[in-house]
């Protein structure tokens, strides 16, 4: 027992790294990990991940908020739509087959894909015209990267757009239980035309929000198991602080290099699911 | 560790405030739930069972609490769990405290409506 606890917090502290670099959950390495190599049932395994979603977030949180690359407005004004949308995925996940959906939302990947395809030489967004919306809402901002050592102030762009994308990220991950960091990246790199640091940061802390209502209704379900959840937990914690100090150092370059490959993986597999491949 | 980043605030920003009472509220929050997370599973590797039978371990609120008092190492567990998955929620409510402090009242609105979306979710989970 003490070595499958030790093997869990192993994979977690990798999982907790990967999601903070890439503002995604960790629930794209745990669950797999969970179900494939040590035979935990899909529920735990959700359970699990879910957790770790939390982790990331929290964990990642307390150094990107600290270091301003978060940025609270843009993640607070959006977590309205993912919440909502949570809300709603959850009511109608007894009423629809979610095969149409799965394959929309695998299709939207596949271009948000390409369209970073087109931005990997891209280090940052470059000039951006603030959209009035993002003027009244105060959403603009600036970080310190680290990477290039200079201050990067940005604007804020289509912030409907964005609204619209993070509305159907909180539905699917409502649907389907998943905290769907993927499609938050993308609404805010592409729609908004965030940094990526930014997006990425911002994306890691809206997650825990959303994950949280999910965490709690699988724990008291009893889908969370204590022995696996908890070297999930702490591992999480452990590669999610060691990650997002990692991240502030990486080339954005870089990281949308690692991002995109995910963004496939994802893409495809959502569209399998929708066709009833799995 | 605020060390490193004080030279880049900026002062005449009013988020400062907001984001460092945001990040050590969450510190504070991801540090006591690892800890008692922790506690719990070298409990569980020194008694070497969950304290429960059959493996089962406790799903309801006041199972857990009581579970915690007793030592009982899932319980332990699961009562870090709660905390951890708390720590969100808890960034949002200090989020809107902070937000009312700095008399920001369109945000001080937007977080209030994320806190009561929030909140009505884990009901409707029910």
């Amino acid at each position: 027992m003490t070595f499958l606890a030790m093997k869990i917090f192993l994979i977690a502290i990798f999982a907790g790294g990967l999601g903070s670099i890439l503002g995604l959950g960790g629930g794209i390495v745990v669950t797999p990990a969970l179900t494939l190599l040590f035979g935990v049932d899909i529920q735990h395994a959700i359970g699990a991940s879910l957790i770790s979603v939390i982790a990331t977030s929290s964990g990642a949180a307390v150094a990107y908020i600290r270091d301003r690359i978060t940025n609270i407005r843009v993640g607070m004004f959006l977590e309205i739509a993912t919440t909502v949308g949570a809300i709603t995925g959850a009511f109608i996940g007894g009423m629809i087959s979610p095969h149409s959906l799965y394959i929309i939302f695998g299709l939207l990947l596949i271009y948000s894909a390409l369209a970073m395809l087109q931005k990997t030489k891209q280090e940052l967004p470059g000039k951006v015209a603030l959209s009035p919306a993002a003027n009244t809402l105060k959403l603009q901002g600036e970080y310190y990267d680290k990477a290039l050592q200079q201050r990067v102030p940005y604007n804020v762009d289509n912030v409907y757009g964005s609204f619209g994308v993070m509305y159907g990220a909180g539905v699917i991950s409502g649907l389907l239980g998943i905290g769907s960091g993927s499609f938050k990246v993308m609404a805010m790199d592409i729609f908004m035309k965030l940094p990526l640091k930014v997006s990425s940061a911002t994306s890691n802390f809206m997650m825990g929000v959303t994950g949280a209502a999910s965490a709690a209704i699988y724990l008291f379900r009893g889908d969370i198991s204590p022995v696996i959840a908890a070297p999930v937990a702490l591992g999480v914690l452990i590669g999610a602080t060691i990650g997002a100090r990692i991240m502030q150092h990486l080339k954005s370059k870089t990281i949308r290099k690692m991002f995109i490959p995910v963004l496939i993986y994802v893409a495809v597999q959502m569209i399998l699911q929708g066709l009833g491949g799995k | 560790m605020q060390t490193g980043s004080t030279e880049i605030l900026n002062p005449n920003d009013r988020l400062n405030r907001v984001e460092l009472l945001v990040s050590r509220a969450l510190r504070t929050g991801v540090l006591i739930s690892a800890f008692v997370i922790f506690a719990g599973l070298l409990l569980f590797f020194a008694a070497g069972d969950g304290g429960y039978p059959n493996n089962a371990y406790p799903t309801s609120f006041s199972a857990i609490l009581a579970g915690t008092l007793a030592l009982k190492p899932f319980a332990v567990i699961l009562a870090g769990l709660v905390l951890l998955i708390l720590t969100p929620v808890l960034r949002v409510a200090v989020s809107l405290l902070t937000f009312v402090l700095e008399q920001d009242w369109l945000y001080v609105g937007i977080s209030a409506l994320v806190l009561i979306i929030l909140l009505s979710s884990f009901f409707f989970g029910k």
